[in-house]
């Protein structure tokens, strides 16, 4: 297996090559305004290195923080017409309710709320009213719409009134553009309504961006598939990451975590990544980050779908450090680093700085930093430890000590020991972890449901036949598949024995 | 009657005072309040009103949402079908209400009343029936004092209209709503029964609206100058500051419809080395510290953010969360003997006899 995963971040773009489970060849290359010319640079760069040479690529896995810092920055975004199923409940908090005002007004094209939707058993709550379903497709029309983002009351647990309104939506509008909220997972409708909204609003730039990337391979002369990247640290094929952007949001964090599971082989452990302006926790378990359960805001909209669980604190390798009193961060010199640190002939006292000093790093000039003494230095390095083992702990979800993989370019400020923590490990390519995890990753299948009178075995069960399904059909092999993560929670206040099951499999992209 | 128009930015306080005062339940009262940021977009107002303003034999309709809070995060809480609650009821009575009232003060039900009040042009009445959360109808102070608890309207959105209109007791309402409300889809608004401005006197809990905004108010406050949120309210409030620890452990169970189950906390600060563990049946019931009962349920027990001060629920507490407890005093209507054989630990299935955190 001949890979190359790609990295692109907000200064670099890491390239590697992963063949027969080693990192073969690692680049960095700055990150273009373009985000495609960074990516073939990185490929000529690599290309350079020799290591292309010989057999054929398998894959080429991209991941890229694009699609967010749309939504961030108000950018590349297309208007999208709401259409919610669910009427008449829900009425007085329509679709783009709780949107900031700035974003609502450049995505909010219009919205329809029409008849339909479930009940948390799964019986109609009202029966789909067709006649309005075509009758808004019209007006969408006349519009000039051609995003449409579909919600429905308990679409996860039955996504067929969602799935009817699309046939219907198409038969009036063929060229839309349809995110139906039931392929976003996870109950709480006005969440997921937003992630579905906020995914049909990045159509335009996603079918761009995507085409943008497969050029970048093809001019790279790569035969390769092209994958994108996910939250959860797997990967789909472009025609589907085309039709969910959402999904890839923050899949480089993801891709660190995978990566440094990777490089140290240990598939249960805290992560650290270090970067040079932000560090990110997270956990890994069965290889993968956890996901966060609660709301994640993206650009100010409240969303709820398979994001990681991680806890960013303002601390890296470009943080600003104030001797008296002692404070690290959470302001940093960011990609200026080489220019302002006081190693580099710059004004600002940076952790890169008092790790000069120590003699931890070779980098700058030594001689700037030699009036430094080496008990301050030592503080300093305390307190970014301190920090570090205050958002480990709060990330651990079980008491006792665990091991704690440390990456990124900033992992030098990760002591060998740490309270709570059973071991600390720094691994070889550490640095191009993200890019590595983008090589390595799987395909994933998700069932987030209520059962009602089943056993919890027999509910498990059922949740897990589910997921194995939807893998296979985004394109794992059936036999790889693996259950990564099984929770159920009991429901309270609803009749005989109701429990939500959530159940994720991952397997090996299948042979084309 | 002396009115108070509320400010957006009081309903704002109130949202997280109420889920403070919900007591690890009661619903996280999110989408009441986006629902109220909306009609205060639209033009609508509501208004308060002190209980004493209340003539003797005024009508006051009681508002609450009734069911699962899972199925309200799906079939979103709605202003105008908490509205059509109130009319069903007034129609079964053939007369219009002077003013509405909070069923429970804690959580999403301390927003509602305000929601159907903005549509109906009524003040709401600065009271309530729990001072705090409860997960049963007969765990009122109207209950304890021995009022009707009948009749109940309970509405679907889809214009069901349903009206329990006699019971012998409290807990036959309870029992007869619930089934109603399950065969709605484990969600529905309710007016519960209407009570005279002489018993809403005698029987209310006073103030509650008022305190819950002034606890929002004094979070809110903190945050934004960066200072103790937990002291900021023992600076409004005569509470008592319990524990301050990380949660350790969560175990969660199902019975009978209701959320069971027990947090376990290790102590920070000036805590550290005392072990602190709560039990809940969807509200924070008894609250242990070294393996002593501390507090116990009617006094309230807040599990609040050490860092925000908000309000953390049953549902949602987890593992590392660090977390303060503080108790607030609840109400001298549930700390009589007729009072604790509705909401004391024996009616929660603790064989504990209640002593508060209070006591001398």
């Amino acid at each position: 297996m001949r890979r190359i995963g790609i990295d692109v971040g907000g200064t670099n773009t890491d390239a590697v090559l992963i063949e027969e489970g080693k990192v073969a060849g690692a680049v960095k290359a700055p990150t273009s305004e373009d985000v495609t010319t960074g990516i073939l640079d990185a490929l000529k760069a690599l290309a350079a290195t020799g290591v292309l040479k010989g057999r054929s690529i398998d894959g080429v896995m991209i991941g890229t923080t694009h699609f967010i810092n749309a939504v961030v920055q108000r950018r590349h975004l297309t208007r999208v017409a709401a259409l919610r199923l669910g009427m008449p409940a829900s009425a007085s908090l329509p679709p783009f309710c709780d949107w900031p005002e700035d974003l609502a007004d450049l995505v909010r094209g219009g919205v329809w709320m029409v008849e339909g939707g479930h009940e948390y058993d799964g019986r109609p709550f009202m029966p789909l009213d067709e006649a309005a379903v075509s009758r808004a497709a019209r007006e969408m029309k006349a519009a000039g719409l051609k995003a449409v983002a579909i919600s429905s009351i308990f679409s996860p647990l039955d996504p067929s009134h969602e799935r009817r309104a699309a046939e219907l939506v198409v038969k009036e509008l063929p060229d839309a553009a349809i995110t139906c909220s039931s392929d976003l997972g996870r109950i709480g409708l006005l969440e997921r309504e937003n992630a579905g909204l906020l995914n049909a609003a990045l159509a335009d730039l996603a079918r761009d961006t995507i085409a943008a990337f497969e050029k970048a391979i093809r001019d790279s002369g790569i035969a390769a598939p092209l994958f994108i990247t996910q939250n959860d640290g797997t990967v789909a094929e472009a025609h589907q990451a085309r039709r969910l952007p959402v999904y890839s949001f923050a899949s480089g964090a993801t891709n660190s975590m995978r990566g440094a599971a990777y490089l140290s082989g240990l598939s249960d452990a805290m992560v650290i990544d270090v970067g040079g302006t932000t560090t990110d926790v997270g956990q890994l378990k069965n290889g993968f980050p956890r996901e966060a359960n609660s709301v994640v805001k993206v650009g100010g909209v409240r969303t709820l779908f398979r994001m990681p669980d991680l806890l960013s604190i303002g601390l890296g390798g470009g943080s600003h450090v104030v001797l008296d009193p002692l404070k690290v961060g959470p302001v940093s010199v960011g990609y200026r680093l080489l220019k302002d640190g006081i190693a580099f002939g710059g004004r600002q006292l940076t952790t890169t700085d008092i790790a000069i000093a120590l003699g931890i790093l070779k980098l700058g000039d030594a001689g700037k930093v030699a009036h430094l003494d080496a008990a301050t230095c030592r503080k300093v390095f305390a307190e970014a430890a301190r920090m570090a083992e205050e958002a480990i702990d709060r990330m651990k979800t079980e008491a006792g000590d665990v091991p704690l993989i440390a990456v990124g370019g900033g992992a030098f400020l990760i002591p060998e020991k740490l309270p709570g923590v059973s071991q600390v490990i720094h691994v070889e390519h550490g640095d191009c972890a993200n890019a590595v995890g983008a090589a390595i990753a799987q395909v994933s299948g998700e069932c987030d449901q209520i059962f009602k009178d089943l056993s919890r075995t027999e509910a498990l069960a059922a949740a897990q036949g589910i997921a194995n399904d939807r893998a296979v059909a985004a394109g794992a092999a059936r036999p790889s598949l693996t259950t990564i993560e099984s929770e159920d929670m009991p429901l309270a206040y609803l009749p005989g024995n109701s429990v939500r099951v959530r159940v994720r499999v991952v397997g090996d992209v299948a042979a084309a | 009657m002396k009115l108070r128009e509320l400010s957006l930015d009081d309903i704002e306080s109130l949202a997280v005072g109420a889920w403070i005062l919900g007591t690890g339940g009661g619903g996280n009262p999110y989408l009441p309040l986006l629902n109220m940021r909306l009609l205060y977009g639209q033009g609508h107002r509501v208004h308060l009103v002190d209980s004493g303003e209340l003539a003797d034999d005024a009508l006051v309709g009681t508002v609450a949402g009734m069911g699962a809070p899972l199925i309200g995060q799906e079939r979103l809480n709605d202003s105008l079908t908490l509205a059509r609650a109130v009319t069903v009821m007034e129609r079964h009575l053939g007369r219009r209400f002077d003013a509405l009232m909070s069923m429970e003060i804690g959580g999403s039900n301390g927003i509602r009343p305000f929601m159907a009040a903005a549509h109906l042009g009524v003040p709401v009445v600065d009271s309530d029936t729990m001072g705090r959360a409860y997960p049963e109808l007969q765990m009122t102070s109207v209950a304890v004092g021995g009022l009707s608890g009948h009749p109940v309207s309970l509405v679907d959105v889809r214009g069901f209209e349903s009206v329990v209109h006699k019971v012998p007791s409290w807990k036959w309402a309870e029992r007869i709503a619930r089934k109603i409300c399950t065969e709605y889809g484990s969600t529905a608004a309710t007016c519960q029964p209407p009570r005279s401005g002489a018993e809403v006197k005698k029987w209310g809990i006073h103030g509650t609206t008022t305190k819950a905004i002034a606890i929002g108010a004094a979070v809110r406050e903190a945050q934004r100058r960066h200072t103790d949120p937990v002291a900021a309210i023992l600076s409004v409030e005569p509470g008592k500051l319990i524990y301050r620890g990380k949660v350790m452990d969560v175990a969660r169970r199902t019975t009978e419809g209701f959320l069971r189950g027990v947090v376990r906390f290790d102590g920070l600060d000036e805590f550290r080395g005392s072990s602190g563990a709560i039990n809940f049946q969807n509200e924070w019931i008894v609250a242990y510290r070294d393996g002593e009962p501390l507090v116990m349920t009617p006094d309230l027990i807040c599990v609040l953010d050490s860092v925000t001060g908000e309000a953390i629920g049953s549902e949602t507490i987890r593992y590392g969360q660090r977390v303060t407890v503080i108790a607030l005093p609840p109400t001298h209507i549930f700390l009589t003997p007729k009072g604790l054989e509705h909401v004391g630990p024996r009616a929660f299935g603790y064989d504990l006899d209640f002593r508060s955190v209070f006591s001398p």
